[in-house]
């Protein structure tokens, strides 16, 4: 194909795009587009999976056979989300095993906030209020995306993703009513997670790179200083309804713009984590690759079982 | 390293009795079985479903979407097969 008509197609494609008509597996789009959507729609399944770790450590020790069954769910959930993910993206042609491959040896990224460790069951509160409320924040402008397997799947994601949230809430308002040790872990716990948590929506605008392409696709609705202004106004009232203090001396309400001010993020921490130097990047990465390889025997089994079976129904149909 | 990966099945789920099953995704499996047991926890962890059909994803044939114009326009100028089409008094009720 000449370079003119790759751009005339890219410019029916953008304006396809601009008129809301989403993108299916098999209609032409740019290299750009694919390549940039397996690699967003891929880490978030990573995420999903690696998500499992922080929170499985604390099924076993649950305090409630109630808050047992909830976390087991939650935990349930966060698989399928990202198998529907993956399954999603191998529509666009990279395979299951590739995507493995590329979180296995560190290529692909995962969402940073799973580096972080979870030493108390406090930590299953903050995590489902905070880090699955931006999550959810991030998560529903993506309902809309152009690209119709993303779309579809993360309005399944999206419709789960609440009972997450409110789970967690409610841990934290029965810690923060408890005992004074128990408000205290939950204050501990939010103090730990608050500032991850606004990380989690990603670089400051002036430095973020894919915002502006994302945009135009769809990828992105709002800006991730939006984003995070979004979360942190709704999370404030929260904190104080259940009697929490955010563990931030800078944050005021301004009347003015009718919105939180709050304090400087720590980036370089963030970048730190992002390259591989958080509390918990390599236990994570130990976890995942040993289930893989562990389970590989399993898998092989079921394959041989599932061929001997076939092998034995077509020498009877003989 | 695995030499057999999995097989690619997609997965139809009819969501009540009266209604078509629908495509909702597609997920990896040894053979029929097992696909239809890890589509129910993939796919119905909340009642979604009454019904679950699995169809390894290499016995489906596609359209191309390039073809849609010798597809799908021969209907577009088909007007005499729409109701509308047709000139009635008004007099003519229900029909």
């Amino acid at each position: 194909m000449s370079e003119e008509q790759i751009r005339s197609l890219e410019r029916q494609f953008d304006e396809r795009i601009s008129r809301d008509e989403k993108i299916e597996p098999k209609d032409w789009m740019p290299e750009k587009y694919r390549k940039t959507h397996i690699r967003q729609m891929s880490q978030h399944a990573h995420s999903e999976i690696v998500g499992m770790l922080p929170e499985g450590n604390w099924i076993t020790r649950a305090p409630s056979l109630r808050r047992k069954v909830a976390l087991l769910a939650k935990v349930q959930d966060e698989a399928g989300h990202g198998l529907y993910l993956y399954s999603a993206t191998e529509t666009l042609g990279i395979s299951r095993d590739e995507m493995y491959e590329q979180l296995h040896t560190g290529k692909a990224k995962y969402s940073s906030i799973f580096n972080y460790p979870t030493i108390t069951w406090a930590d299953m509160g903050a995590i489902g209020w905070l880090v699955d409320g931006a999550a959810i924040i991030n998560q529903v402008p993506l309902c809309n995306t152009s690209y119709g397997p993303y779309a579809r799947a993360m309005i399944r994601v999206c419709k789960e993703e609440s009972f997450h949230q409110r789970q967690g809430f409610e841990i934290m308002m029965k810690l923060a009513n408890g005992t004074p040790e128990q408000k205290d872990m939950a204050q501990d716990a939010l103090n730990r997670w608050w500032w991850p948590s606004l990380m989690m929506l990603g670089p400051t605008d002036d430095v973020s790179v894919h915002t502006e392409q994302s945009m135009k696709w769809k990828l992105k609705r709002k800006s991730n200083d939006d984003l995070r202004q979004q979360f942190i106004d709704q999370t404030v009232p929260q904190a104080e309804l259940i009697g929490l203090t955010i563990p931030d001396p800078d944050l005021k309400w301004n009347e003015e713009r009718g919105s939180y001010d709050f304090g400087e993020i720590d980036w370089d921490e963030f970048w730190q984590v992002v390259k591989g130097h958080g509390p918990m990047n390599k236990e994570r990465m130990k976890a995942r690759v040993g289930a893989w390889e562990r389970g590989e025997w399993v898998r092989d089994a079921a394959m041989a079982h599932a061929e001997k079976k076939r092998y034995r129904s077509e020498k009877k149909a003989v | 390293m695995s030499t057999k990966n999995w097989p690619l099945w997609e997965i139809f789920v009819r969501s009540k009795n009266g209604l078509e099953h629908r495509h909702c995704g597609s997920l990896h499996a040894a053979d029929s079985d097992m696909a239809l047991e890890n589509a129910r926890d993939v796919y119905t962890r909340r009642n979604e479903g009454v019904s679950i059909w699995v169809v390894e994803s290499k016995h489906i044939t596609a359209s191309n979407p390039e073809n849609n114009g010798e597809l799908f326009e021969p209907a577009q100028d088909k007007v005499y097969r729409h109701p509308t089409f047709y000139d009635l008094p008004d007099e003519v009720k229900h029909m």
